[in-house]
């Protein structure tokens, strides 16, 4: 059997650059028919790059790529769909005013001369819709349905055309756990047909025992492809980021304060309408509190609470003092500062220089007389920080949204620096960045920790909470359920408490 | 220390080649059409047209000014043409009454910062879209215009007030010392100050400046003041030089502002943008206004032209947003 007839897809040395950044440097991909292909690769390491070059929103800048023993370079989706290859994405590109059918047949409806045949487009869309057993009413609006029933008809969306090879991009990340069954149940049926699947998930689990064949892939290159039965979840883990994972998280300088150490923020009994209840903590200066929870659990709610922008009631205490938050400037006067989830919406100004993005959050610093603001010692603040955290950009006038990831999040991070904090609030911090800045980002975490500063953790990424929190407040369904120090966790303890089945 | 030179220096020479590329494209504009309209009529390149077309310029200038500061803020003002009706019909009232030039240009100044006020409490406030707020406050400012003659115009006679658009100071006429002492106003509270700063970045991302700590609904309130008293010092200087407040005066003044600041770099998405750009952007449409007036260009073709630069001139910033990023 020669390798065309092999793989149903082939993709060899596929190159892709933005300007002077490599976002693909050497790409290979094997899919067989009738296996479920995974690709896995930490936020930034290219998978997204990878997807649209395949479906033909990005051309490569170099490589080859092979499908069904035919060359095959797509210059649209469209035209990529023609030749067989479908995708869903994560996102969710449905029209919410129009009906599930019109949906699943949009762009290619039964039609003559422009007049759709409403009958028979209802018709297929039933069909498919019985054929993969979705659960959804194929006239019901978009609108009304749930988030993961969109999913599931994106799905029946993608799978409208017939397809050589699927590609389902984090298709269970809104879905439950009955739906992702579904959706599992959908994937063997197809594979029976000898549909091949490339699936892209951050679930080990999952990934565990959906994949028959798993690429891993790291900056923007490839790593190693293994066989489900021939690898660990330790192995994929240590291929994915490179290191071991005991090299990842850099050791604590100093030991971490003792509880006779009076706390920096003390929280006591605060409570959001519809949002969370009753939660107290408190942290000390130098100690990393990670906060733990799924999507929903509130921890993001209670950090925009303590940063003014939500009402609440409840005692919040700095430094023994009550304070009372109505905004983030009364947040940031008493000394908190906060590295919210997403940089690109809540962080940066990305048409704005470095610079000014630097000195945003403490920009009455560099005020003169009258409001002038003082240019020379904004550069020199702006060019320490930028120092000291690595930030690399090729001046401070640089555009922020010209960097990458990592280091815009590195100027979100300058930009709290130069407030000086004492509560220093990350959320989510490394999402999105690539595996060098990662680790960057947990040793700056970690000096700020050493230099006396209290630091509140929020993730998601259990790893990460447990490689560098002294304790952890774990919440679930708008309540704190637990805080455990770091020397009594497991993995499985914090997950009891986030999924509330501990007893 | 040497090194503290050189990158004043390598700033200084960033700064200059950010500027033509910021500025190229429009300055190579303005002149184009200037060596057009001198090719085509021999009374253009006078001392005397250039003159004319600076005072002709200033209204919508000291507009465009306010306008900048609120699409910067990613806002929009279109009241501005009727604020401009109401300052001069509120400065003629003053007059009327008596009450002597300085207390009636205070008043006029001072209701152009209500209305102003008014937009922008409404926006920021009661979060409603300044599309819509200015959109219906220009039609209640209209209406409130005719209020004290019933429709009719308003004639003044105050020598000083009529001197503002009529009389000269050093050679130059004062009208164009007030639009070249406001530009550098605007032009430094933009530039320099931390007030200006925190237009750039709300404009910018506001939920990024507001996670910084800036007050954007109190921003939002000042600029859209700041755009009304603008907006009252153009009704000044246009009912100086016409010696009344007219009712119809200022009509659809607000779209020729909204093109001198687009036309002169002001992303209509906020955040970027400078007073040079505008200030640039006026002059074209000054010289636009001025050339085809002298060719006897009918009023409708004006129009025409004036909406196709528009348009260009959008499309180019999309065009460069697009690149961007």
């Amino acid at each position: 059997m020669n390798q065309a007839a092999e793989f149903v897809l082939s993709l060899r040395d596929i190159r892709k650059s933005f300007g002077p950044v490599e976002a693909l440097k050497s790409m290979r991909l094997d899919v067989r028919p009738g296996r479920v292909h995974t690709i896995l690769g930490e936020n930034g390491a290219g998978k997204s790059t990878l997807m649209k070059i395949l479906v033909g929103v990005h051309q490569p800048s170099g490589g080859e790529m092979v499908l069904d023993g035919r060359p095959y370079a797509p210059h649209s989706p469209k035209d990529a769909a023609a030749q067989g290859l479908a995708i869903v994405f994560q996102e969710l590109s449905l029209c919410n005013n129009l009906s599930v059918a019109e949906n699943i047949m949009a762009t290619h409806e039964p039609a003559r001369l422009g007049f759709i045949n409403d009958r028979k487009l209802r018709a297929e869309a039933r069909a498919l819709v019985r054929d993969l057993g979705l659960p959804v009413d194929v006239g019901a609006k978009v609108g009304h349905l749930s988030i993961a029933q969109r999913q599931l008809v994106e799905i029946a969306k993608g799978l409208s055309k017939p397809a050589k090879v699927l590609i389902l991009d984090e298709p269970t990340s809104s879905l439950s756990d009955s739906e992702a069954e579904i959706l599992f149940g959908i994937i063997d049926r197809l594979k029976a047909r000898g549909t091949a699947i490339i699936y892209i998930s951050h679930r080990m689990e999952e990934i565990m025992r959906l994949s028959d064949d798993i690429t891993v892939i790291r900056d923007g290159a490839y790593v190693a492809m293994r066989k489900r039965d021939e690898t660990s979840i330790e192995e994929l883990i240590a291929l994915m980021v490179g290191r071991r994972m005991d090299e990842i998280y850099p050791p604590r300088l100093a030991p971490a304060p003792g509880a006779d150490v009076r706390p920096v923020l003390d929280v006591r009994g605060l409570s959001c309408a519809g949002r969370f209840r009753d939660v107290g903590f408190e942290v000390r200066p130098g100690e990393i509190l990670g906060f733990f929870g799924l999507i929903g659990s509130g921890r993001s709610d209670v950090m925009n609470a303590l940063f003014g922008m939500r009402s609440t009631s409840g005692d919040i205490r700095v430094d023994g003092k009550p304070v009372r938050l109505r905004n983030p400037a009364d947040a940031i006067a008493v000394g908190i500062g906060f590295v919210t989830e997403n940089r690109k919406e809540e962080g940066l100004a990305l048409d704005a220089p470095v610079r000014s993005n630097i000195s945003m959050a403490a920009l009455d610093g560099f005020a003169g007389k009258a409001g002038f603001l003082r240019f020379g010692k904004e550069r020199r603040a702006a060019r320490a920080e930028v120092q000291r955290l690595g930030v690399r950009t090729s001046s401070l006038e640089t555009l922020a949204g010209k960097l990458s990831g990592g280091n815009q999040q590195k100027v979100v991070l300058a930009k709290w620096l130069l407030t000086r904090p004492r509560v220093l609030i990350l959320d989510e911090p490394t999402r999105g960045v690539d595996v060098g800045a990662k680790f960057e980002i947990y040793r700056i975490i970690r000096e700020l920790a050493a230099e006396g500063t209290a630091i509140l953790l929020v993730s998601s990424e259990l790893p990460e909470v447990l490689g560098l929190a002294d304790r952890i407040a774990i919440m679930a369904e708008g309540e704190l359920k637990a805080t455990v120090a770091r020397g009594d966790l497991t993995p499985e303890l914090v997950m009891a408490h986030a999924t509330g089945t501990h007893q | 220390m040497t090194q503290t030179t050189d990158t004043t220096i390598s700033a200084g020479r960033e700064q200059l080649r950010a500027a033509l590329h910021q500025y190229g494209g429009i300055l190579v504009s303005l002149i184009v059409l200037c060596v057009i309209f001198t090719v085509l009529n021999e009374r253009f390149m006078t001392v005397a047209n250039l003159t004319n077309i600076l005072q002709q310029v200033a209204v919508v200038a000291i507009a465009a000014f306010g306008m900048t500061w609120v699409i910067l803020l990613g806002e929009i003002d279109l009241s501005i043409g009727s604020i401009i009706a109401v300052a001069g019909m509120a400065g003629a009232q003053a007059l009327a009454f008596g009450w002597g030039f300085a207390p009636a240009l205070l008043f006029t100044l001072a209701a152009g910062a209500a209305m102003g006020l008014v937009n922008g409490v409404l926006t920021a406030k009661l979060m409603l879209p300044s599309f819509i707020v200015t959109v219906a406050t220009m039609g209640i400012y209209r209406g409130l215009v005719s209020l004290p003659t019933n429709g009719a115009p308003a004639m003044i006679s105050d020598p000083a007030w009529t001197a503002i658009g009529g009389s000269s100071w050093l050679g130059l006429p004062i009208i164009i010392w007030i639009v070249v002492a406001l530009f550098l106003f605007n032009h430094i509270l933009l530039s320099r100050t931390t007030f200006g700063r925190r237009a750039y970045l709300t404009g910018g991302n506001r939920e990024a400046a507001l996670y910084s700590g800036i007050k954007v609904d109190r921003l939002k309130i000042a600029i859209f003041t700041l755009s009304g008293v603008m907006a009252a010092v153009s009704g000044i200087l246009l009912s100086s030089r016409l010696y009344s407040a007219q009712t119809n005066a200022g009509m659809s003044y607000e779209l020729d502002a909204i093109a001198a600041a687009v036309l002169g770099g002001t992303s209509l998405a906020g955040g970027v943008g400078t007073m040079v750009g505008t200030l640039i952007g006026a002059l074209i449409i000054g010289v636009m206004n001025n050339g085809m007036n002298m060719l006897s260009v009918p009023y409708f073709y004006q129009l025409i032209v004036k909406g196709l630069v528009i348009l260009i001139a959008v499309w180019l910033d999309v065009r460069a947003k697009q690149r961007r990023s």
